[in-house]
């Protein structure tokens, strides 16, 4: 039987992150999925979600006061290759670094930094919060029966500017792009939740839990 | 392109919906959980609760309501009503409310929201502001159900609640509420002028066209209302297609 692990840390909403896997489980034959702060339960999954809520440094911090967890989810993503899917800070903390607050190092998995969202628009609201359509930037299993055009559900006020180009998988328009989807190899994130996207989230979960990278 | 949304907002007491008029008389109007899914299937673009009887005694059922319906529709919900401290945020929302809305606490003390922002981050962060024109161009904050002035001033409050951390203002009219006369545009506009977060305009909506002028005079990010939408005169999709025709950018589904 697959094992998914939601990695808990105290940060946000598990709940209904938790939720939504299940039920694409279910739908898809996806397996069990564990909301889970032990390490050892990590080491033996086969696919890692990093929810995240809040500011990038009490996120990381957070992460990290967890005995061994972090170590364990890196070894199972750079060692054992999962699949691993970070939603909104949690995709921010695969970053070289986050410049809310203080400068704060994230993972490392994609280059890049995060920073305030400036709309070259003054008029335009930050956070940037509420449904935003995607463009695809580059095709990927996660995004299968995902097109150009479907609204996400974004709210946050930083978001991460992507080194490399082939590491962007879709953006939105907010009076300048900001990134929605990142990923290479086994990893990917996404700046949106899913879990509140209703049909086009639950069909980008659905996708992650049946990915074989 | 980001688009305007269209929040319909389910008062709550002892579990069941309610719709109060000028928040006195109250209308049972069903299960809380039923009318989410309702709306869920509807295309609605966010929901809002708000628990209207709050107190210490009903806090299990509001908990309750929040953890079925986020095991019932995903899509994002706001929780508000007898919000005091972070620590109700958080209980909040890991039953699984995306954003919690803060009343009377904040107008209190305003420091709260920074205590809840530097915990969970500004963006599930909102500050309810329920104001009263006291004279042409100013309005006065209420609390407690409209029913007890504090001599705050509407607009430098909502430039308080901003800097102090909240990632949204919930914005509702005393005025207007429950009169279907439409939003009370010029507060409406000064405070959306006056802050740099999103504004949801609350508060008289009784035809589409009042949507409207909320985004397009009143400069709102959402519009909120209640009993056009709990009693049927509009659906969720009539109101975002006359939405969508006026010009403004929507979800339609």
């Amino acid at each position: 039987m697959s094992l998914t692990a939601v990695l808990d840390y105290d940060s946000g909403n598990l709940h209904s992150a938790q939720k939504a896997f299940e039920r694409m489980s279910r739908e898809v034959g996806g397996g069990d999925v564990i909301v889970t702060s032990d390490p050892d339960v990590v080491a033996r999954a086969d696919r890692i979600v990093l929810p995240g809520d809040g500011a990038f440094p009490a996120c990381k911090r957070a992460l990290d006061a967890v005995p061994g967890l972090a170590d364990a989810m890196r070894e199972a993503v750079e060692v054992k290759g999962r699949p691993f899917l970070g939603i909104c800070v949690g995709m921010q903390m695969l970053a070289t670094r986050g410049h809310e607050y203080e400068l704060t190092d994230g993972f490392g998995w994609i280059e890049g930094e995060i920073t305030r969202i400036e709309p070259a628009d003054d008029a335009l609201k930050v956070p940037h919060m509420g449904w935003n359509d995607l463009v695809i930037d580059a095709p990927h299993p996660v995004l299968d029966g995902i097109a150009t055009g479907d609204h996400a559900y974004f709210v946050h006020g930083w978001a991460m500017r992507v080194a490399k180009p082939e590491e962007l998988l879709a953006h939105v328009d907010y009076a300048g792009n900001i990134t929605a989807i990142v990923g290479r190899d086994n990893i990917v994130g996404t700046q949106f939740h899913p879990e509140k996207s209703q049909a086009t989230g639950l069909r980008l979960i659905a996708n992650f839990l049946t990915w074989a990278p | 392109m980001l688009k305007s949304r269209i929040i319909p907002c389910l008062d709550v007491a002892d579990g069941r919906v309610v719709k109060g008029v000028n928040f006195v008389d109250l209308v049972d109007a069903g299960d809380p959980v039923d009318a989410a899914r309702a709306y869920d299937a509807a295309g609605a673009d966010e929901l809002c609760f708000l628990d209207i009887h709050a107190t210490h005694e009903n806090r299990g059922t509001m908990f309750d309501l929040v953890t079925r319906t986020a095991e019932t529709v995903f899509m994002p919900f706001t929780v508000g009503g007898g919000v005091r401290t972070h620590e109700d945020v958080r209980a909040l929302l890991l039953a699984g409310a995306d954003k919690v809305s803060f009343n009377s606490a904040a107008v209190a003390n305003p420091d709260v929201l920074t205590e809840a922002a530097l915990r969970f981050g500004s963006q599930c962060i909102v500050c309810a502001i329920d104001a009263k024109t006291v004279e042409p161009g100013r309005w006065e904050i209420f609390t407690h159900g409209g029913r007890r002035p504090t001599g705050v001033d509407a607009v430098e409050f909502a430039i308080t609640a901003a800097a102090k951390g909240a990632g949204e203002i919930l914005l509702t009219s005393m005025d207007r509420d429950g009169t279907k006369a439409g939003f009370n545009i010029p507060l409406t506009r000064a405070i959306a002028d006056a802050v740099d977060i999103p504004v949801i305009a609350s508060g008289g909506v009784g035809t589409l066209d009042h949507l409207v002028e909320g985004v397009t005079e009143g400069g709102a990010s959402a519009v909120l209302a209640a009993s056009i939408f709990h009693f049927g005169t509009y659906t969720i999709a009539e109101a975002k297609a006359h939405m969508a025709a006026a010009g403004i950018p929507m979800r339609l589904t």
